[in-house]
């Protein structure tokens, strides 16, 4: 029964995703008949609005499905290894590590654009190995792991800041990234990120069965015969990989990680195949509709997807501070 | 059977547990007990490989602990923590979760691992939980599927640390019920309890631990003779006798 109302419930996520990435392709500055999307993306159309279509919109519509999927599942994989609801990519600094790391490798070997997933990966990795290390120390208390994630956040921040300063022109659209987008996308430009967050997503499903017995605490989980510190790092890795996958072309984006999983956990509890699947779907729903209004709201002008994402994440937050502490949850 | 030899245990810095010997016999209730921090959890965390032991041997089946994978001990010892996460998972997927150790390729569970976790349920009468989410249940209900999913670990030891804490009293009746009628299939079972007149009338034998050494091993009756647990606990304990059995109290 349950299974069943999990396996609509992604199937129905599913069709909204495509529905939402046909109207992502349709509307914008230009509208075009879904007719003429449909034809382009066939390869029948031969007109600007193919061209459109292609070049413009399809990059951007692959961006925010795999941003969007790749945060989500980052954010899941985090909160379900921490044990905390309030970690996520964003919160405890591997986002921003991430985007120290895209910041020197573009400062340093300007260029070389499939460098940048591996320097955002080693630099999500890095955000990700201090926040286990200081949860170890810490004994994981929950309000000292995002304090800490906070301080990191901030110092990364003005590593990333430092680094503009230096080579001013290192970060064309700094403040792109810094907001976080999928403007400018091209099918080359995602191709790295695309494989490895296809690639970690596929790990991170095989390894849905011990994310769940994490969930479970440390010692019960080693009770039953899993290695769970080196599974830790391995799933804190998978999270780097798809932090930083994303970060790379997407820039800073907040809130998806915190957001979605926390949604699809209400809706469909905290089993991991299930939560990662659907999250992965709501995550790159979320990201396309906010892309969508970003678009729409002041035709022709745009909002960067950044801003409409956190016009819409944060007082979604701050309603889930507030619900949690009615309800008894602390941090 | 598992057998401890000379055993030392503690953590950097902390020596915990210093020579204990001691055996987990098949068909048998054993209860630890003794004072906060003389090393009961300690006990049940290097038997189980959580901790590293720093002396001594820990015997299973005949073989030293450190020769076994992780997955073997997970078959041959189940032990359920003092402090337990209740993640908003079904009572059902958690206990499958004790299938774990026996999953291999292709990584899903298969029918007969679901069948041997509704036969887990209905051993400690909580199939009617099987659908309903962790977080929802009581403490009591929370206990029995903790139970279930060490039965459906299916293994010939189950440790347990304060299994009775904080539940209700005709709920520890059960879990101590539960325990015993484990023991009677032969399955070793080893607790740590505060609860000494609990203890004293559910337990075959009964271990009283004191600054990581044991301090007398015995039946309950040769505790409660000995006057040991007042030297140690500092409590005195009466009893009555009834029909089905000595009811102990405190004093």
């Amino acid at each position: 029964m349950e299974n069943r109302r999990r396996l609509g419930l992604i199937v129905l996520l599913a069709g909204l995703v495509l529905l939402s990435g046909v109207a992502n392709l349709a509307f914008g500055a230009v509208p075009i008949p879904t007719r003429e999307v449909i034809a382009a993306l066939l390869g029948r159309g031969g007109s600007t609005q193919t061209a459109i279509v292609l070049y413009a919109r399809l990059p951007r519509l692959c961006g925010c499905l795999l941003a969007g999927a790749a945060l989500a599942c980052a954010g899941v994989i985090i909160q379900g290894v921490l044990n905390n609801p309030l970690a996520a990519p964003n919160i405890i600094g591997v986002n921003s590590g991430a985007g120290l790391a895209t910041a020197l490798c573009c400062a340093l070997a300007p260029g070389a654009v499939r460098l940048t997933p591996i320097a955002a990966f080693f630099g999500a990795l890095a955000g990700v190995l201090l926040v286990l290390f200081i949860a170890e120390r810490a004994g994981a208390a929950r309000i000292t792991l995002v304090l800490a994630g906070v301080a990191m956040s901030s110092i990364f921040s003005a590593g990333i800041d430092a680094v503009v300063t230096f080579f001013p022109d290192a970060l064309s659209g700094y403040t792109d990234f810094r907001v976080g987008g999928v403007k400018n996308l091209s099918m080359a430009r995602l191709a790295p990120a695309f494989w490895v967050i296809v690639i970690a997503l596929l790990i991170a499903l095989s390894l849905s069965n011990e994310l769940d017995l994490l969930l479970l605490g440390r010692e019960t989980a080693q009770s039953l015969g899993l290695p769970a510190k080196w599974l830790r790092l391995a799933l804190l890795m998978l999270a780097a990989a798809l932090a930083g996958a994303a970060v790379s072309f997407a820039g800073l984006l907040g809130f998806v990680g915190l957001l979605v999983p926390h949604i699809m956990r209400r809706m469909v509890g905290e089993d991991s195949f299930p939560l990662l699947l659907s999250s992965a779907l709501g995550g790159g729903l979320l990201l396309t509709v906010c892309d969508l209004a970003s678009r729409l709201i002041f035709t022709p002008f745009e909002l960067p997807l950044g801003i409409v994402l956190s016009l819409t994440g944060g007082p979604f937050f701050i309603w889930l501070l507030l619900k949690q502490r009615r309800g008894g949850g602390g941090t | 059977m598992i057998e401890l030899k000379n055993l030392h245990a503690g953590y950097p810095g902390r020596p915990v547990l210093n020579g204990i010997d001691l055996e987990f016999r098949p068909g048998e209730v054993l209860a630890i007990l003794g004072p906060n921090g003389c090393g009961k959890s300690t006990l049940l965390r290097s038997v189980n490989g959580l901790l590293p032991k720093a002396g001594g041997d820990v015997l299973v089946d005949g073989v030293p602990l450190e020769r076994l994978s992780a997955k073997d001990i997970a078959k041959k010892i189940a032990y359920l923590p003092q402090s337990r996460s209740t993640p908003s998972i079904t009572a059902g997927r958690m206990v499958l979760h004790g299938r774990f150790p026996y999953l291999s390729y292709p990584r899903r569970y298969s029918q007969k691992d679901h069948e041997i976790v509704k036969r887990a349920l209905e051993r400690v009468g909580a199939e009617d939980l099987a659908q309903r989410p962790l977080s929802e249940l009581s403490g009591g209900q929370r206990q029995k599927v903790y139970l279930a999913m060490a039965l459906a670990q299916d293994t010939r030891t189950i440790l347990m640390d304060e299994p009775t804490t904080y539940l209700d009293v005709s709920c520890q009746l059960e879990v101590m019920a539960l325990a015993c009628r484990l023991a009677e299939e032969g399955r070793a079972v080893v607790m740590v309890l505060h609860d000494l007149p609990l203890a004293l009338r559910c337990a075959h034998r009964m271990v009283l631990l004191s600054g990581g050494r044991i301090y007398q091993a015995g039946t309950p009756e040769e505790l409660y003779k000995g006057d040991v647990l007042t030297q140690v606990m500092g409590v005195c304990l009466g009893r009555v006798e009834t029909e089905d059995g000595w009811r102990y109290f405190y004093r």
